[in-house]
């Protein structure tokens, strides 16, 4: 007898993936598709074309009020009350004690209406932690992820598969910035956001308009390279473009400066946030591990977990790895001792006499140390 | 899902074909589809013996590694040398031009126990969804 509390939510798209054929996966309790025929093709289709994404499982929580602003920069480590309307920041929100809850991205739709979007599997402990950080605050929070269908399409062909459809004129909407527009007869709130490294576009939509909106972009888009792509894709877009995923890169027991990401902590706003002082704390320490990139001489693949040795000693492990379709080698990403990223750094990819390796399942292979990002789109 | 009547099966998702003696071994259908794309598949190399039930080599895919079981005992005769260059032929052709390794079974003229008739492994996989 199945529990029907644990089967998967479907998003407003689901029937639509099932019609195509996709190979649904239960990803944190939504039934995603994971592909709809090969991973590759999909990965490949977003960096030369675009790709149809149905990202609904994300979370959609709004802060609205007088003081919105004020509650935000109190919360999360960023100053979203430096945003102006229209505009976007990647951010996160931390523990006090500065480990990562969530990595976001904030909109400001007006001065007293902001959309925090936060991860699937954190969206229901974001919005707690929001409500409670925003107690004291003319705010109030709400978990806004069932009024929502999220859309992405990206690539290099995206916007001008997009632009026929919609009012808004593209070229001025600049990356991380949003704006409300028609696309195909719909409103939408259309920003110039995404998680692949490419150009493209997140369409945050009504639900009801959900599978209209997917069919007009599939069929403007088809005549130039458009495929819908899964989350196996979504994944290995992401990889390469050194974007970290909270549960791999991201998490309670690291900070923001351990990926990397020192830049999203506004040290200098004005007011005190969560996690100020343990994070600079952070800011002055020494790095306990840094976050790099690997790249791989077999064709065997490093997965999350697995060991990096430096001269045969462990010296840290694998965050994320898969092969990479525009590399055609395999990929990872590694927190590993500052030390050894330096003298590897310093060594270079012949070894001089050093040996970095990726222990992968009982047998070291050879890699190489690369700085992150893996790709970089063309300008 | 293909599930071709005249090979035999294991419920490792590998499929036999036994001629003269000697048995080709791939993967199905069913276990191509679970992979998603094949981008690596270690074999066991010609000379080398393998044992029924015992993992010989790995199929590496995008999201997953699966180790590839043996389904009978023998020496490796021969491997599929197509795949190194292009593994995705185990997605494209699972039991054509995607097949992995032969082997020479230690006994000729028997059928070796425990493989599965198609219409076995067409039960086994919907028990197992």
């Amino acid at each position: 007898m199945t529990d029907s509390a644990s089967q998967p939510r479907r998003t407003p798209l689901t029937g639509v993936h099932e019609h195509l054929g996709a190979t649904l996966t239960d990803f944190a309790g939504w039934l995603m598709p994971l592909r709809y025929g090969s991973e590759t093709a999909e990965h490949k289709a977003v960096r030369t074309a675009a790709g149809l994404f149905d990202l609904s499982h994300m979370g959609e929580l709004s802060v609205t009020g007088p003081q919105s602003a004020a509650a935000l920069d109190y919360a999360l480590v960023g100053e979203p009350s430096a945003l102006r309307p229209g505009r976007a920041r990647y951010t996160m929100i931390c523990a006090p004690d500065g480990g990562v809850l969530d990595d976001l991205i904030v909109y400001r739709l007006s001065d007293t209406r902001f959309l925090v979007v936060a991860n699937a599997a954190n969206t229901e402990a974001v919005a707690a932690a929001l409500a409670e950080r925003a107690a004291d605050f003319d705010a109030t929070v709400t978990d806004r992820t069932d009024d929502y269908a999220l859309i992405a399409i990206q690539g290099p062909h995206a916007a001008g598969i997009l632009a026929p459809l919609t009012d808004a004129d593209l070229a001025e909407v600049k990356y991380y910035a949003s704006y409300q527009a028609n696309v195909a007869g719909k409103p939408v709130l259309l920003a110039r956001t995404g998680y692949t490294g490419e150009d493209g576009f997140e369409l945050f939509a009504s639900p009801e308009h959900a599978e209209s909106l997917w069919a007009s972009l599939s069929v403007a888009g088809a005549g130039d390279g458009l495929i819908p792509a899964g989350l196996a894709a979504r994944d290995t877009l992401r990889l390469e473009a050194g974007m970290p995923l909270y549960g791999n890169e991201l998490g309670p027991a690291l900070t923001p400066y351990d990926a990397g990401l020192g830049r999203v902590v506004r040290l200098d706003k004005a007011s005190g946030f969560v996690g100020r002082d343990a994070l600079a704390a952070r800011a002055a320490a020494v790095p306990e591990r840094q976050l790099v990139g690997l790249t791989c001489q077999s064709r065997r693949v490093p997965r999350h977990g697995y060991s990096v040795l430096w001269n045969g000693e462990p010296c840290g492990s694998v965050t994320s790895g898969a092969p990479s379709p525009t590399l055609g080698v395999p990929i990872a990403m590694a927190y590993v001792h500052p030390d050894v990223a330096t003298a590897a750094a310093a060594a270079g990819a012949e070894g001089a006499g050093h040996r970095l390796e990726i222990d992968v399942r009982g047998r070291a292979e050879p890699a190489t140390l690369v700085e992150l990002p893996f790709y970089r789109r063309q300008a | 899902m293909s599930v071709p009547a005249e090979l035999h099966y294991t419920a490792e998702h590998e499929w036999v074909a036994i001629h003269d003696s000697v048995a080709s071994v791939g993967i199905t259908d069913h276990a191509q589809r679970a992979l998603g794309d094949v981008v690596f598949v270690s074999v066991p190399a010609a000379g080398s013996r393998v044992t029924a039930g015992e993992p010989c080599g790995e199929v590496e895919s995008t999201k997953s590694v699966s180790d590839l079981y043996s389904p009978v005992d023998g020496e490796v005769t021969e491997v599929n040398a197509e795949i190194d260059d292009d593994p995705g032929l185990v997605n494209s052709d699972p039991y054509g031009a995607g097949w992995l390794f032969k082997v020479k079974l230690d006994e000729a003229g028997e059928m070796p126990p425990g493989l599965l008739s198609a219409a076995e492994y067409t039960a086994m996989t919907k028990d197992e969804e």
